[in-house]
């Protein structure tokens, strides 16, 4: 018997038109757990290097994680994994909500989309019954307009619908897969699900999931239950509000958004404002808040409500997720209805948040500075607004300038050629980035920037604070009841940690602390990626519900797998590596590896190098990034090794160049 | 016979609609009390209390599964309040031919929530334990009433085949098992 997980995966080959029921090794859970390690090595053994985004062979994950659909809070993440048109790396976006714990209930840990259907088609799984069913009646459909037809249209209230909107048909390079409270948005994981013709699919599942020791993991949940109340109720001090407590409820929750504003950049990443927020302001948005918002509400079985039902009069009602509040509303210089407004439609539309502003924003900044000019935008209103509006509608569509807007900044950059890469400045590996510009290199951020292969920095960072509090009894006392480290020697390294000195950024924490600490970080979320775990109870925070101590113990009694500290550990690592593999059968290497160059005003290319060819050799990589030969045979990732020494990977001649000017640096990045 | 009066426990939940999180924390945790052996499976389609939701209409109203009913209602009726329109059934208990909820996935045998009995008692029933948004509330009074007779779990059962299949097909089919069982 399997517990935690059916033992299923649903493979539909949708050029043939092919549905099978699949039984998956069990073996495979061992060494990958599940979710995105499991997801990896599917994406490892049946799609090359050679295969690009949009061909028939790359496959379309939808991985729920091995914990989901039992009682552990929060555990609702679906991870879904493919080769990202935007990067032509391995994309794995992830979304929490409820289709996960629906698909396990219909008997199923994985969809499987491989091929191409010629027709736009939707997939109806209830239970031992999966059909391919036409969606033609469902082109141009918005993504909750789509759900809501079709729970109308089986008359299925309680089936739960991941679907595309006009960006995902249309192959925007950054469109997601909208899941009504959720999404999964990075990567561009809509545009394949577009390119494979598939508009949506619709899950309902009323069977069982069982778990191995019934009682011991009722207890572990209840204990998870009693730290979130405990949480509530005792902020960690000294911290902003989003990390002194759990999840992001409070980005809904209050509108008083004086941090953000004031500290992430305005337009296409660029402009601070420090005096943004005044009494004016927060009283405008204040009301904004109270005539949009219906609701709080949350993913499935977790108390932390993230997310809110937004209805604004005259449009159609939709629910928000955390940090796009903000992300439009930044990009076009304008205020939080706005905000609100247009995050309707594109969510709609189904695109990224993060990207979609910038991309606007880029395009914007493109036209200032005559690289662009009027002609490329016939037609478009005066106002900043206006000009949001008109953008994401082209965009989508892929009209006019639309057409290579859609393809991120990167590649737009490329096209446009002229200059245009200077404005696409705040990307990481082809990917656009969260608005943040600072001063004074953080050693430990730069290597997450650098090595983060979800290539978004709030799905690697959290356990570690983010910066030194600037008293040491506060720093004693932050460690007083830091019991969520995996070894006491963390506590040392923020005891220490000061704001100016000797033991300050960037040289403190040392190099060798930077790698125990990025690694720590990583670490977790990986473990949460394979559970299903959302992060927000979890890997993204300080002293989190969720920890290195009592994951492995869910694992144990849910999936009656046999896992400690190191096990869990070692499998994490395991899958952490495979990820990289892929990567690194698709070229990238040590090149890619940097954060924007503008990400901070003071860098240091001496200590950067260092801190870089030191991680790579804490992760077992060469000094070009590449898993050692030595080091995947340890990890049991033999196949991998083999595959490298074949391709010759190993052979390639690397030069060592220290680039004392962070701009060439730049430069060689837009141009590879 | 002439009832005697008997003070008897009156256990409530109160329910906040308007604190719903939309979460199903409730469902989940219901379905594992009520596996066998007990939390050793979850399943929502098994759960004795549903949250009626319609997110985009901002719909979210815990229901406890009730009586069974052996037919729909003859009319149906339809509440708008603060402009939300709710579903014909929305706020009915019963387990009733009209829907899916309250009935067991497989046999299709009605649910009826037990406030979480079990020996020793809870202190509360496990949905209003998990309900972090403070949606359900639990409370206790002391009522005299006049004792009535107790109906067990089977007997809803049974009942419910008997009105399903008819109570002579049902004796048949018992009458042959307890042959087959003595064979």
């Amino acid at each position: 018997m399997r517990y935690a997980e059916t033992g299923f995966n649903l493979e539909i080959d949708l050029t043939r038109r092919n549905i099978e029921r699949v039984a998956t090794d069990p073996t495979d859970t061992a060494l990958y757990m599940g979710g995105l390690g499991t997801n990896a090595k599917l994406l490892w053994d049946r799609v090359p290097p050679e295969t690009d985004a949009f061909a028939p062979e790359n496959l379309l994950i939808f991985g729920a994680g091995i914990l989901c659909g039992t009682l552990a809070p929060g555990c609702n993440r679906t991870i879904v994994s493919t080769i990202s048109p935007l990067t032509n790396l391995m994309a794995f976006s992830m979304m929490g909500g409820f289709w996960a714990p629906e698909l396990k209930y219909a008997g199923y840990d994985k969809v499987v989309l491989r091929g191409k259907s010629s027709d736009l088609v939707y997939i109806w799984i209830h239970n031992d019954k999966v059909e391919i069913r036409d969606a033609s009646h469902l082109k141009g459909k918005g993504a909750i307009e789509t759900a809501e037809i079709l729970r109308k249209e089986l008359d299925e209230p309680k089936a739960q619908v991941s679907a595309i909107g006009l960006a995902g048909e249309n192959r925007v390079y950054y469109a997601s897969i909208e899941q009504g409270r959720s999404s999964a948005s990075r990567g561009g994981i809509g545009a394949v699900m577009g390119d494979k013709g598939v508009k949506a699919i619709v899950v309902r599942g009323t069977k069982d999931i069982n778990v191995a020791q019934p009682a011991e993991y009722l207890k572990l949940c209840n204990e998870v239950l009693e730290f979130i109340k405990f949480r509530e109720k005792n902020p960690i001090p000294g911290v902003i509000p989003i990390l002194g407590v759990l999840g992001s409820p409070q980005e809904m929750a209050i509108h008083d958004e004086k941090w953000h504003t004031e500290n992430f950049m305005w337009g296409n990443a660029r402009t601070r404002r420090k005096e943004f927020w005044t009494d004016d302001v927060d009283k405008e948005w204040l009301k904004t808040m109270e005539v949009s918002r219906k609701r709080l509400i949350s993913c499935y079985n977790c108390p932390l409500k993230c997310g809110a039902t937004i209805s604004i009069p005259g449009l159609p009602t939709y629910m928000m997720k955390c940090f796009s509040k903000l992300t439009y509303t930044m990009a076009a210089y304008s205020n939080l209805d706005f905000g609100l407004r247009i995050a309707q439609r594109a969510t709609e539309y189904g695109v990224d948040g993060y990207s979609a502003p910038q991309v606007m924003a880029f395009a914007l900044e493109l036209l200032e500075n005559g690289i662009l000019t009027a002609e490329d935008f016939p037609g478009m209103p005066e106002d900043s607004d206006g000009r949001f509006y008109w953008l994401l509608d082209r965009i989508v569509r892929r009209e006019g300038i639309g057409d290579i807007l859609a393809n991120g900044t990167h590649w737009a950059a490329n096209h446009i050629g002229n200059g245009a890469h200077e404005y696409a400045h705040n990307n990481i590996k082809k990917q656009e980035q969260l608005p943040l510009k600072l001063s004074m290199l953080n050693p430990i951020y730069f290597l997450m920037y650098a090595t983060g292969e979800k290539i978004s920095i709030t799905q690697i960072e959290g356990q570690f604070p983010q910066g030194p509090f600037p008293e040491l009894k506060d720093r004693e006392e932050f460690c007083a009841d830091w019991f969520q480290v995996p070894d006491e020697k963390f506590k040392q390294y923020f005891l220490d940690w000061e704001p100016r000195g000797e033991k300050s950024n960037p040289y403190y924490p040392t190099v060798e602390m930077c790698c125990d600490i990025v690694d720590w970080q990583e670490r977790m979320h990986y473990i949460d990626d394979a559970l299903g775990m959302c992060a927000g109870l979890s890997s993204f925070h300080m002293k989190a519900a969720y920890h290195i101590h009592n994951l492995p113990k869910f694992i144990t009694y849910g999936a009656g797998i046999e896992m400690d500290e190191e096990a869990i550990s070692f499998a994490a690592k395991r899958y952490r590596t495979l990820v990289r593999a892929i990567n690194i059968s698709r070229g990238m290497r040590r090149k890619d590896e940097k954060p924007p160059a503008d990400h901070w005003k003071k860098r240091f290319p001496e200590l950067e190098k260092e801190l870089l060819d030191t991680y790579y050799k804490y992760k077992g990589w060469n000094n070009n990034g590449i898993p050692t030969e030595e080091f995947l045979r340890e990890m049991g990732l033999d196949y991998v090794a083999d595959d490298f020494l074949q391709r010759g990977i190993y052979d390639e001649v690397v030069e060592e160049v220290l680039d004392t000017e962070t701009k060439s640096m730049e430069g060689a990045n837009n141009a590879g | 016979m002439q009832a005697e009066k008997k003070k008897k426990v009156i256990k409530t939940i109160r329910i906040d609609v308007d604190k719903c999180n939309g979460c199903r924390a409730c469902e989940v945790i219901c379905s594992s009390f009520h596996a066998s052996p007990k939390y050793s499976s979850n399943n929502p389609a098994r759960s004795r209390i549903r949250v009626i939701r319609d997110p985009i209409a901002d719909i979210y109203v815990p229901v406890y599964a009730g009586e069974y009913a052996v037919a729909e209602c003859a009319g149906r009726d339809k509440y708008t309040i603060d402009g939300k329109e709710y579903d014909e059934c929305a706020f009915c208990r019963a387990s009733c031919p009209s829907r899916s909820e309250f009935k067991e996935p497989d046999s299709g045998l009605p649910l009826k929530c037990d406030m979480c009995s079990s020996d020793p008692t809870l202190e509360k029933p496990l949905c209003v334990q998990w309900c972090l948004a403070d949606a359900l509330i639990y409370e206790e009074r002391e009522e005299e009433v006049s004792e009535e007779t107790t109906v067990d779990e089977l007997e809803v059962d049974l009942d419910a085949l008997a009105n399903k299949y008819g109570l002579n097909k049902l004796n048949e089919l018992l009458a042959k098992m307890t042959l087959a069982k003595k064979g």
